[in-house]
């Protein structure tokens, strides 16, 4: 328990501690320190309670408990208050019109009925909860000591008469590393909606960090969305506490894979995960929320916000399955993760890219937790490692070419392999742990297959059969960008903060180890999760069953990893005078520059662009579709839901 | 059976590749109504390519060209041994990935075209790849290649449409016409060749072996649709393969190039609906071997 306690006050100390300081020195001094003892204290956690199964802890007295609700409750009014303070400032209604209703919601139950409903357990740990805290605690800290450097530069290039308001932002990210934390820990449903909507308004604020307009109206598309998420996981609170007089998220899980009554109030949890994973149709807000500063980007889509969603979509996943919420989440999902793929072709955007990409893996990760049966539990919950190591590890080495080439466009990124040798060989890394064998991305992938096709579901198997294909396509032409070389160009990347190459070095190594360590952390941590998780529901699972891919071949794409891990980090030096000038049609003039001559006779360079297909995959084509066909689905799962439990 | 089939696919699989492209310059000399080289001219080739003082224009691209070449073996000997076939999929995948990268690091206009060409071919041919594995299993119940071909009848009785579609994206995956966008093997396609243009000797040498273990590999995935227990099962399995060879010899030398939307749109359309149909019936009738 005194672990949970420090995870979730600590951070909030350093936050208070972070805002006051205004000296840069102490504030990096500050962060470090911080970040250490956030790590460590998640290590620690992980070492104490893993293979413990199920731990359940209890606040020390009922008049303890008592206070930390009555807290929380002033929290969400707090929150509410601000969210209308700050609509109402910039009048966008429909966010205050959202907070309006569901702050008195919670107030009026909070009240009235959860008083009386009793509480065996606040707070529990397990398996997934410890990878959720790890996650959280290494990459997420990690991002902060990065965002040490960027929000140094990010200063530096600020516009005269602009405030400084990084006390602000180190603030930010720590309270959410808080949340998060509480998040995954809380067993008592009021507390964990508390730290949602928690992590809601920071990412809110973080996205409108720099104050521009854009800024302003992307952190309002998010905060609305999200809003609504909070309504339905509001409303999925009062409808259980109503109807079950039940409180806590291992009995609503319990009474869920009953079905029947239950039924709406799992579909209204469904979809407050799914608006804060970003799924289609809400999938806009994330891909507005690049306009923040790239650390905030790295916290929301590697290991917090996002994750928060997929995590509860993991804890749900045994009330899914065939069933109405079941059914309307895997197809929400699949097909998010198909349509987000293809329109990651027609983006140059390094950032919108990266977007993209994670909108469509937390679709492939949602459609798993949809399928709910123990081997897509397994992919799910590794495609959320492997997604939070090499997410992060992709953002911060995008960030750090932006503030070097003063670009995030990908076509801008030509001959980085030269002129930033190092980082170039470090997103690679990246890029191939995200979408290709023998890294842990793709191989939970084919865990994921696999299962779809064991359950027989006909339209994952297409989804994630095209999906996979499109998603080939936009990261081998961003890789094609990075490894162009052409002879002696300058080297620009001397000037790169050190805590900046600590946290992408640390993320290159987290990525490629659980690539490696796979075998073992699935034997070792997942395996048994989702056996004692499924254990208590159902009968005789095994641990051959619940590992979608046999150990032999874990441990074959592991030595592949190691393999072409190494590679990749040593490939050699691209220039040397001694080579060959490349085909110019014989019209060389100068082969370092490109320089051919042209029909004129005057000496021309040759350029490449990438291949867009804006005809095929192009916003314009696809988004509406996307979006309508999503709403649909959720509309037609919540009523099915409705109709079929009888709760009406 | 373990040391044969190791045997097999390490050495006897390029073997038999290189004899098959000769038998292709040979069928298609005749089909041309030329005289055509020696059969064992794909060899010559090759020992010419090694014996040749390699030229780079940088030094990344012969890593990528023995990691492209490393890779396609392990599919290979993967394939023959009897693994899992998605993981054989996979690892190939990760092969034409790094012959895309060696494409893309010279910074040559012709090789980054085909380069490009040949991602969009990935794309074109891939979802059919992964719907013929997951129709695979629905037929035979497992991954395993070994246990497929244990298989009491063929997969094609329950695959006829995934069989047709595998055979239309073969030609993408050969690099045959008329989809041979990314580099051609016919000298009267194209002035440079696309994906190779930068490469030469023991680099070029390699890019060879590989497309010959390739070749092997493709029609061990057609001998798999065909194959049943037993010798007959086997022959049969044989005979299809090279059936289905020619077929790829007489589209190649009877068609045009096409455009690279028309591969695209052919091959994502001809995937969703065989594999729909296909697919589907088996779910729904609930059919297997």
């Amino acid at each position: 328990m005194s672990l949970i306690a420090f995870l979730v006050l600590f951070p909030l100390l350093a936050a208070a501690l972070l805002l006051v300081l205004r000296d840069d020195k102490a504030r990096s001094v500050v962060t470090y320190v911080s970040a250490a003892l956030i790590a460590f204290a998640a290590i620690l956690l992980a070492v104490t309670y893993l293979g413990a199964g199920v731990t359940y802890f209890n606040l020390p007295s009922d008049a303890a408990d008592e206070a930390v609700s009555i807290i929380a409750l002033l929290v969400d009014i707090a929150l509410a208050v601000y969210i209308i303070a700050k609509s109402a400032k910039y009048r966008k209604w429909l966010p205050l019109v959202l907070a309006l209703i569901q702050a008195p919601l919670v107030a009026v139950f909070e009240l009235t009925k959860a008083g009386s409903i009793p509480v065996d357990f606040g707070f529990y740990i397990d398996n997934l909860s410890i990878i959720m805290a790890l996650i959280i605690g290494i990459i997420g800290s990690g991002i902060c000591v990065y965002a040490v450097g960027y929000m140094r530069d990010h200063a530096a290039h600020l516009k005269e008469g602009e405030k400084d308001r990084r006390p602000v932002f180190f603030a930010l990210m720590f309270t959410f590393l808080s949340a998060m934390f509480l998040l995954v820990f809380a067993n008592n449903l009021m507390w964990m909606f508390t730290a949602w909507e928690i992590t809601t308004v920071c990412s809110f604020a973080l996205i409108g960090y720099t104050r521009t307009e854009e800024a302003i109206n992307n952190s309002f598309r998010q905060i609305w969305m999200n809003l609504i998420g909070g309504l339905a996981f509001a409303a999925a609170i009062v409808l259980i506490g109503m109807q079950q007089s039940v409180l806590e998220l291992d009995k609503v899980i319990n009474l869920g894979i009953g079905g029947g009554i239950m039924l709406l109030p799992i579909a209204c949890l469904g979809l407050a995960a799914c608006t804060k994973a970003a799924q289609s149709p809400f999938h806009s807000w994330l891909l507005g929320a690049m306009v923040a500063p790239t650390p905030t980007s790295a916290l929301l889509h590697s290991s917090t916000m996002v994750k928060a969603g997929v995590f509860l979509l993991i804890k749900l996943a045994p009330c899914l399955g065939f069933n109405a919420p079941g059914i309307m989440i895997m197809i929400v999902g699949g097909f998010t993760f198909l349509m987000c793929s293809c329109m990651a072709i027609s983006q140059s955007n390094a950032k919108r890219v990266l977007a993209y990409s994670t909108i469509a893996n937390l679709g492939l990760i949602t459609a798993c937790a949809g399928v709910g049966t123990p081997a897509a539990i397994w992919a799910a919950i590794f495609l959320l490692i492997f997604h939070a190591c090499a997410k992060s590890l992709l953002f911060l080495c995008v960030g750090t070419a932006e503030h070097h080439i003063g670009s995030r466009n990908i076509e801008d990124m030509d001959y980085l392999f030269e002129r930033m040798p190092n980082l170039a060989r470090f997103m690679l890394l990246g890029i191939l742990v995200m979408f290709i064998a023998p890294f842990g991305m793709l191989v939970s992938k084919w865990a994921a297959f696999t299962s779809f096709i064991e359950s027989g579901n006909l339209l994952l198997i297409l989804f994630l059969a095209f999906g996979s294909a499109a998603t080939f396509f936009f990261w081998a032409k961003w890789m094609g960008k990075l490894v162009t070389c052409c002879g002696n160009k300058q080297v620009i990347e001397g000037s790169i903060h050190k805590p900046e190459w600590v946290s992408i070095g640390l993320m290159a190594a987290l990525a490629s180890l659980c690539s490696v360590l796979f075998p073992i952390i699935s034997k070792g941590v997942v395996v048994p999760y989702i056996g004692y998780v499924l254990a208590s529901h159902s009968t005789g699972f095994y641990a051959q069953a619940i590992a979608a891919i046999s150990a032999d071949n874990l441990w074959l794409v592991a030595i592949l990893a190691l393999f072409t891990a190494v590679v990749m980090l040593g490939l050699p030096k691209a220039g040397s005078n001694d080579e060959l000038d490349v085909y110019l049609a014989g019209a060389n003039v100068d082969n370092d520059g490109r320089l051919f001559k042209n029909s004129f006779g005057q000496p021309m360079a040759y350029t490449q662009r990438n291949w867009y297909l804006e005809g095929f995959f192009g916003e314009a084509r696809l988004d509406k579709p996307t979006v309508a066909i999503s709403l649909a689905v959720f509309v037609f799962g919540i009523f099915a839901a409705m109709l079929i439990g009888g709760g009406f | 059976m373990f040391i044969p089939m190791l045997i097999f696919g390490l050495i006897c699989a390029p073997i038999l590749g290189c004899l098959l492209a000769g038998v292709d310059r040979k069928i298609t000399a005749r089909m041309q109504g030329r005289v055509g080289p020696s059969i064992l001219q794909p060899y010559y080739d090759f020992r010419k390519l090694l014996g040749k003082d390699t030229g780079h224009t940088n030094r990344t691209e012969s890593v990528y060209i023995f990691m492209y070449l490393l890779f396609v073996v392990i599919a290979t000997v993967l394939f023959f041994l009897g693994g899992n076939f998605l993981l054989v999929v996979f690892v190939l995948t990760l092969g034409v990935l790094f012959f895309i990268l060696a494409a893309y690091a010279p910074g040559s206009p012709y090789a980054s075209i085909g380069a490009n060409r040949e991602i969009l071919a990935v794309m074109a041919y891939e979802p059919m790849v992964l719907l013929v594995a997951a129709g695979l299993y629905l037929a035979t119940g497992t991954f395993d290649v070994v246990a497929m071909t244990q298989a009491s009848k063929p997969a094609i009785i329950m695959l006829p449409l995934l069989f047709l579609g595998f055979i239309y994206v073969l030609t993408i995956k050969l690099r045959k016409s008329p989809f041979d966008l990314s580099m051609s093997h016919h000298a009267h396609q194209e002035l440079v060749r696309g994906m190779t243009t930068e490469m030469n000797g023991q680099t070029l040498a390699m890019v060879e072996l590989a497309h010959w273990y390739e070749s092997i590999l493709y029609l061990g995935w057609v001998a798999l649709f065909v194959i049943w227990k037993g010798w007959v099962g086997l022959i049969v399995a044989l005979l299809v393969a090279a059936l289905v060879y020619f077929l790829e010899i007489l589209v190649d030398n009877n068609f045009a190039r096409m455009k690279w939307q028309f591969a695209l749109k052919s091959s994502w359309w001809l995937a969703l609906i065989l594999g729909l149909l296909n697919l589907g019936v088996i779910l729904l009738l609930g059919l297997a071997l």
